[in-house]
């Protein structure tokens, strides 16, 4: 049976997201030199991390070619995460709450 | 890439797109993972395994930074370098950052040479690769190093403000930096197996007993790229935030 063998991409596609990875990474250290402070501060931050994150699994791992059963199957259930993070900020709001109470000044 | 699976009658038949083919790769009693060599998807599912980890690390590092009283150590000037007088914020970071980043696109191209049966290329690809990791780990000793002799932080408290910066701080780098350490270690290995030529002889693995083929490249590969992955995050939210 002749056997495809597997990922074959030109290596200019390589090359073209190891550019792109560099310039966002520039951009997210000049977030933090340039002193963007608040909100601009963490959107940019986090467009920038998830930029470089899709790039690396889409291209570099090469999951944009794979099937959708895969794709599906590694990549949803880290979304799960996120409810995680929802319900933490609850518990870290409450926390520190607390301690502002019963430890802070003039308590 | 479309590759015919044989049905019971013999012919090929290639396999549906879109919702239709996940229904149809999950159902009827077959490998779900069509097209996927087995390792693969099993080095898939460690590093969503892996995922679940650093994840945890990131959100008891957002939990204990968001119910602190004290004020959180600025990581800007924590991790700034003095360059002849001129402190420059975060460098030390961004500089390990892009050697990250480059040993990422080397081991990308050393999978490509590998599937083209360029294994010269492709194991001093790989070796470049295990050089940069290697260069991270280092940069990353000096790191720790600075911080625990010069500016006393420890894993309880740290001269900065909120004591549980060092403790997130270990952690979640050390834990990473055992990961470049490991992978650099593989690196070697297997580019030892590409430069024999093992892949193409098909030469049986010593531990494993299986052939071999350049699939195991992009394996490691795999590894290498999630490393990468988990910096981007770790950068982001820990560094940078």
């Amino acid at each position: 049976m002749a056997h495809a063998e597997g990922q074959q991409h030109p290596i200019s596609v390589y090359l073209k997201i190891w550019g792109l990875l560099f310039v966002l990474s520039a951009f997210s250290y000049m977030v933090d030199y340039y002193n963007i402070e608040g909100y601009p501060r963490w959107g940019l931050i986090l467009l920038f991390m998830m930029l470089k994150a899709g790039l690396i699994v889409a291209i570099f791992m090469h999951m944009a070619w794979e099937r959708l059963a895969l794709m599906y199957a590694i990549l949803l259930p880290p979304l799960l995460v996120l409810v995680f993070v929802f319900l933490m900020t609850f518990e870290a709001d409450y926390t520190m709450i607390s301690r502002g109470i019963f430890f802070g000044p003039g308590s | 890439m479309t590759q015919a699976a044989v049905t019971n009658e013999g012919q090929a038949r290639t396999p549906p797109e879109g919702w239709q083919g996940i229904a149809a790769d999950w159902s009827s009693d077959q490998r779900a993972f069509k097209n996927v060599p087995w390792g693969k998807a099993m080095m898939w599912i460690f590093l969503l395994s892996d995922t679940f980890i650093f994840s945890i690390f990131l959100l008891s590092y957002m939990t204990v930074r968001m119910s602190t009283t004290e004020p959180w150590p600025d990581p800007s000037t924590v991790f700034a370098l003095s360059f002849g007088g001129e402190k420059i914020p975060l460098i030390l970071i961004a500089i390990m950052t892009f050697i990250l980043i480059s040993s990422s696109g080397t081991m990308a191209m050393a999978v490509n040479f590998g599937y083209r049966r360029d294994r010269v290329k492709s194991a001093v690809l790989m070796l470049v690769t295990a050089l940069f990791g290697a260069m991270f780990v280092g940069m990353q000793a000096f790191e720790w190093t600075k911080l625990i002799v010069e500016e006393g932080v420890r894993p309880w408290g740290n001269p900065f403000g909120a004591a549980q910066f060092g403790s997130s701080f270990f952690m979640i780098t050390g834990f990473h930096g055992f990961h470049v350490s490991i992978g650099v270690l593989f690196l070697i290995i297997t580019a030892r197996k590409v430069w024999r030529g093992d892949f193409d002889r098909e030469k049986r693995g010593f531990f494993t007993s299986r052939k071999g083929n350049y699939e195991a490249v992009e394996i490691m590969g795999l590894y290498w790229h999630f490393v990468d992955l988990v910096w981007v995050f770790i950068f982001a939210v820990f560094y940078l935030w």
